[in-house]
């Protein structure tokens, strides 16, 4: 095989891998747009307000040391224990659903039956208020995420592509991981929404809000639920992306990666999510290395994005996505 | 009692349908003109205008394009961004390729170009609708940033890619780079404001804003009435960017003077303009007004209560102002989802009663 | 409409200026994208003229204060914090932000305050006889990216012909600044330069060093800012690019950058234009007077950092300037402009730092009217992962200045005629 094959294949093959990375955050938004048709700004900051948790609790950090000194003059700084990851997730996630209590109580449920534009628009206040939120909590410095994941080129995949082809493939350990996790999340997902009570009873939400209520589902358990969901699928992917480049505000801008992938898969569809996440990622490296060193690189912010337009203009709903029927 | 509308009478068509139907409004208005050409302009200072005036000014024009497009004719964009660079890119073009034009002529040609852009990226409009085109529209923000930065002809090949406003001027009086004084560059971009907002109110009013709404209420129904969509939502396009390009220009060459795309016209840009005009209001001009009020001037506000008064940490108090603005806006929302300017209808509509609401 | 006014009064009341003091703004970010790099230079830069307030009662018995105001590296912001700042007898500038720097150059030429930018912002601005009110001097991007190439001739035996040369830089002005003097060294030299640009924030890098692998270049330079340096680094031990090939920029070159790769950052090199780390005289009087004192700025938990010692360095240079200025106006409350000549007079010798408690920190420089950007040397740095620790390998490796004058000249050229600026210092 000539060597631009080969390039091209490794390049392809990363990119489905980073298109999972991608889809570990879109996926967040698709389980809350599905049960209450809310676009949530805030899932970027949500993955990094999850991070920030996780690496705080392990450090034994005093949330809120730096308010604190300031009113009071006093000298906090950590509690000088470190927690192993395991216990530090569960806490985290403890905080998660509480947190998406907090939003269905204090938010959501006074702005029932609103514009979706207006929903969205709430979302961006919570993205505000939690993005100040988590760093006065646990300070605006670069922290290093350490759960114990595999980090660097994996030997076996290089080893054996080496043997075939005569060049080694690049594969990072981390990425390999992350499609394990991803797909755990969504097979756990899928049975959970297919054969639980509570999953059934959000896919009833999902489908006629009225109707699940005359049938008596509890609308305001179910968003809690959801958001404590997704507030779970951003912790993962604030610990795979924390993973690769520190804890920091920029994290938050992963959402961003996120929405191209979003507008291919449908904004319903959990399987769209995955699909979409691998499009988008192969097609803008793919992009990237053929095209990319014609125009002068750097395309990849773009190309996602043009990509999915190009999709939509042939399939308006995305590529998953419910029908949309339009009646006078 | 102080806001009434009894014992004013209209006697002719023109006068029933005046922007301000009101007499009490109508003075209102006409006494902030007053202060805001007459008054103003004599006690500012630099940090006046720079800080508060002509930002809010020019994030003003831009709320107004994005309301048209938006609020009146129902098509979400988040391509504003890249808009404003379309204006600032091509006001330094002109500015430097004609040194002795008024300065107001390369703005207003600015806004033409970005026009024409704006039309090419609402095409698909007319297939993708909601928030997959809102979607849609990062496309052209992020190629047109990206456009911006690669291609050395855009910044005149300067070896950073910054572009800088060189002096440029209109009667005479620098309006544009170090020297232009704070009155004049005041003055100017509250003028351009004025002119386009006056533009606004009476273009929504009239057939084009009526076809505009037809569409946004519901596309198909205004089709089959014989509104058409594709002429429709491309004017909506065009006209929304010739104001967003407007205040592109404004924002690079009176305001900051020297730009970088990705810094200035950046993804965050299109958000907070998407967010003046859902906090202020969807299809209202004084929305745009109030919400870029809020956003503009809510974090100074702050910043000088909470570091100046309070003494507080800069981080802290950033922090804090962040949490502060976000629970406002969701406080805002709860209270009255259809944004300030829905709220200011309310307080009219008590202020009509009291004190004697019965 | 009330909530204007209220803000207006409010604003008003804050822009009182501090009288009878030296004001020298600290113009800081510790929020936003970059807030990781910039806490430890705004501590550093508090920190040090709060042992000169405290030691000496400040600089020739007058206080300095250092009002801070938060830009988030947001040039809005930056116009902000300017014009609420300068009305307050501001007396120097250093917004650490090449972007809020091209905006502040014409602002303070009209408003008459000078600019300090050590190590960033407007290269040519070292050119004194355009920019009057700018200095950046000790090195600036154009000094590193030429001795970033020396260090490599001098490994190569001064031959780097046939060898490839890649950029990896942060896709903004301040990424772009080396390009022309890489492209011009290249020729020189004889090597091929590879441009790999990466977009803000630059979390994601997969191709960029996919690239990298398959081009296999023999040296890659870096030109990065924030979250960008800790994923190339990440991102170069993962590929196993060898570390002590891979040279960033001084920017590219603080604790943040290497610490989150863990052991694979080990051997990464960076420029640097000053020594790190707390074995210098001065940080027994900073314990003394500041840190047990209770006075440091921020947490305290950046001491010693690179980009702490960078901000402290940037402190004592405007001190000096401050010193200097008083010495040759025969006051010590001097105005911005008597601060420019001081500026421009200053002189900072090896016995002069030694006396200030840092011996060897920094190169000895002399400005002059028409040299603004100093000697321009700068040092290498190499990482410790074991010991996590920065350590020196070189010492001042001066640039070529044969290449960089003309590409000086001619950039600052261009400027002054888009300004009409005449030549000053004939």
């Amino acid at each position: 095989m000539s060597d631009q094959l080969l390039y091209a294949m490794e390049a392809g093959l990363n990119g489905l891998m980073a298109g999972v990375m991608y889809s570990l955050v879109a996926l967040g938004f698709v389980l809350i747009f599905k049960a209450s048709g809310i676009f949530n700004y805030a899932q970027g900051v949500l993955a990094l307000f999850a991070a920030l948790t996780l690496v705080g609790f392990q450090q034994g950090q005093i949330p809120f040391a730096h308010l604190l000194n300031t009113i009071f003059g006093t000298d906090l700084d950590s509690f000088g224990w470190t927690l192993p990851a395991a216990v530090a997730i569960l806490l985290t996630a403890a905080v998660m659903v509480l947190l998406a209590i907090l939003i269905e109580k204090l938010v959501l449920q006074h702005l029932v039956n609103q514009a979706p534009i207006i929903l969205f628009m709430a979302t961006i206040g919570m993205a505000y208020f939690l993005e100040g939120l988590g760093d006065i909590m646990w300070g605006a410095d670069i922290k290093t995420l350490d759960v114990g994941l595999p980090q660097g080129i994996n030997e076996t995949v290089e080893s054996v592509t080496d043997r075939l082809f005569g060049y080694g493939f690049f594969i990072d350990n981390l990425d390999i991981v992350a499609t394990v996790v991803a797909a755990l999340l969504v097979v756990s997902l899928t049975l959970f929404s297919q054969y639980s009570k509570q999953g059934r009873a959000l896919r009833a939400v999902a489908d006629d809000h009225q109707a699940a209520l005359s049938v008596g589902i509890s609308l305001r358990f179910i968003w809690v639920l959801v958001w404590s969901i997704a507030g779970f699928v951003a912790l993962v992917a604030g610990i795979m992306w924390g993973a690769k480049s520190g804890v920091q505000f920029s994290l938050s801008l992963i959402a961003l990666k996120a929405l191209p992938v979003l507008m291919l898969g449908g904004f319903t569809s959990i399987p769209g999510a995955i699909v979409g996440g691998l499009i988008i990622g192969m097609g803008e490296k793919l992009f990237e290395f053929y095209v990319g060193p014609l125009i002068g690189g750097a395309t990849e912010n773009w190309f996602a994005y043009v990509l999915a337009l190009l999709f939509l203009v042939f399939r308006p709903q995305g590529l998953f996505g419910e029908r949309i029927i339009e009646r006078v | 009692m102080f806001y009434r509308e009894a014992g004013d009478f209209k006697t002719s068509y023109a006068s029933d349908s005046q922007t301000f139907p009101i007499r009490f409004d109508r003075w209102r208005y006409y006494a902030i003109l007053a202060v805001a050409f007459g008054v103003v302009p004599f006690f500012i200072n630099d940090y006046w205008a720079n800080a508060v005036f002509v930002p809010f000014l020019i994030y003003a024009i831009a709320a107004i394009g994005l309301n048209i497009l938006t609020g009146y004719c129902g098509q979400v964009s988040l391509g504003t961004g890249g808009f404003m660079a379309v204006g600032a890119y091509a006001v330094y073009k002109l500015m430097t390729a004609f040194p002795d034009v008024p300065i107001l002529i390369h703005v207003l040609l600015a806004g033409g170009i970005t026009a024409a852009v704006g039309v090419l990226f609402g095409l698909p409009s007319l297939r993708i609708k909601g928030f997959y085109l809102a979607v849609a529209t990062l496309a052209a923000q992020f190629f047109l940033v990206w456009l911006f930065n690669k291609v050395p002809w855009f910044y005149n090949h300067s070896a950073s890619g910054q572009i800088s406003a060189p002096e440029r001027a209109m009667f005479g009086v620098p309006v544009t780079g170090a020297t232009a004084t704070a009155p004049v560059k005041y003055l100017f971009c509250l003028a351009i404001l004025f002119a386009l907002a006056w533009l606004a109110r009476n273009l929504t009013r009239g057939t084009l804003g009526r076809k505009w709404m037809a569409i946004r209420d519901m596309d198909i129904a205004a089709e089959i009435i014989g509104v058409n969509p594709l002429t429709t939502k491309l004017s909506a396009f065009a006209i929304s960017s010739f104001y967003i390009g407007v205040a592109g220009a404004l924002f690079f060459s009176v305001y900051l003077g020297a730009v970088e795309v990705g810094e200035a016209f950046g993804i965050q840009k299109s958000f907070l303009i998407l967010f003046m005009i859902i906090i202020g209001g969807l299809g209202s001009i004084f929305g745009s007004f109030a919400g870029a009020a809020f956003l503009v001037l809510l974090p100074v506000l702050l910043k000088n209560l909470l570091v100046g008064q309070l003494g507080w940490a800069t981080d802290l108090a950033a922090h804090v102002e962040l949490m502060i603005v976000g629970a406002l806006i969701v406080i805002f929302l709860i209270a009255e989802p259809h944004g300030l300017a829905q709220l200011w209808r309310l307080a009219k509509e008590k202020l009509r009663l009291w004190p004697f609401p019965h | 409409m009330k909530k204007t006014l209220t803000a207006l009064a409010l604003a008003i009341a804050t822009a009182t200026p501090a009288l009878a003091e030296l004001v020298v703004p600290n113009m800081s970010y510790r929020t936003g994208p970059y807030a990781p790099g910039g806490i430890p230079y705004a501590d550093g830069f508090n920190d040090y003229f709060t042992l000169l307030n405290e030691r000496d009662g400040g600089i020739g018995g007058e206080k300095v204060v250092t009002p801070e105001c938060e830009t988030a590296y947001n040039t809005e912001k930056g116009v902000e914090c300017y014009e609420a700042t300068k009305g307050g007898g501001a007396l120097v500038y250093n917004p650490l932000s090449t972007g809020i720097t091209y905006q502040l150059i014409p602002k303070v030429s009209a408003d008459k305050i000078p600019l300090y930018t050590p190590g960033y912002g407007r290269t040519s601005a070292a050119n004194g006889k355009v920019f009057e009110w700018v200095f950046n001097y000790p090195a600036n991007y154009w000094d590193g990216a030429s001795v970033a190439i020396k260090y490599l001739l001098e490994e190569n035996g001064g031959d780097l012909n046939g060898k490839k040369i890649a950029l990896v830089y942060h896709n903004s002005a301040y990424g772009k600044e080396p390009i022309r003097t890489l492209t011009e060294l290249s020729k020189k030299h004889g090597f091929t330069l590879v441009e790999v640009p990466v977009d803000h924030p630059g979390q994601e890098q997969k191709s960029q060093w996919l690239q990298i692998r398959r081009d296999k270049p023999d040296y890659v330079l870096m030109w990065g800012w924030g979250v960008m340096n800790a994923v190339a680094i990440q991102e170069a031990a993962n590929i196993k690019f060898p570390m002590e090939n891979f040279i960033g920029i001084w920017w590219s070159g603080s604790e943040n950058d290497v610490l989150p790769a863990g052991d694979g950052a080990n051997g990464y090199k960076s420029l640097a234009m000053h020594g790190t780390g707390m074995d210098y005289p001065v940080y027994d009087e900073l314990k003394k007077f500041v840190y047990d004192a209770g006075k440091s700025s921020g947490v305290g938990d950046q001491v010693g950092s690179v980009l702490y010692s960078r901000g402290m360095y940037a402190a004592l240079v405007i001190s000096e300037a401050i010193r200097k200025a008083q010495e040759l106006a025969g006051t010590p409350q001097i105005t911005a402009a008597q601060l420019r000549d001081g500026f421009e007079a200053l002189e900072i010798t090896e016995a002069r730092m030694a006396e200030l408690g840092l011996p060897d920190f920094g190169q000895p420089f002399a400005a002059s009217c028409a040299d603004h950007g100093g000697p321009g040397a700068a040092l290498l740095q190499q990482w410790d992962a074991t010991a996590k620790k920065w350590s020196l390998i070189t010492g001042f490796i001066a640039p070529d200045d044969e290449v960089l004058d003309p590409l000086i000249a001619e950039d600052s050229a261009a400027y002054a005629a888009e300004n009409k600026i005449t030549e000053r210092c004939n």
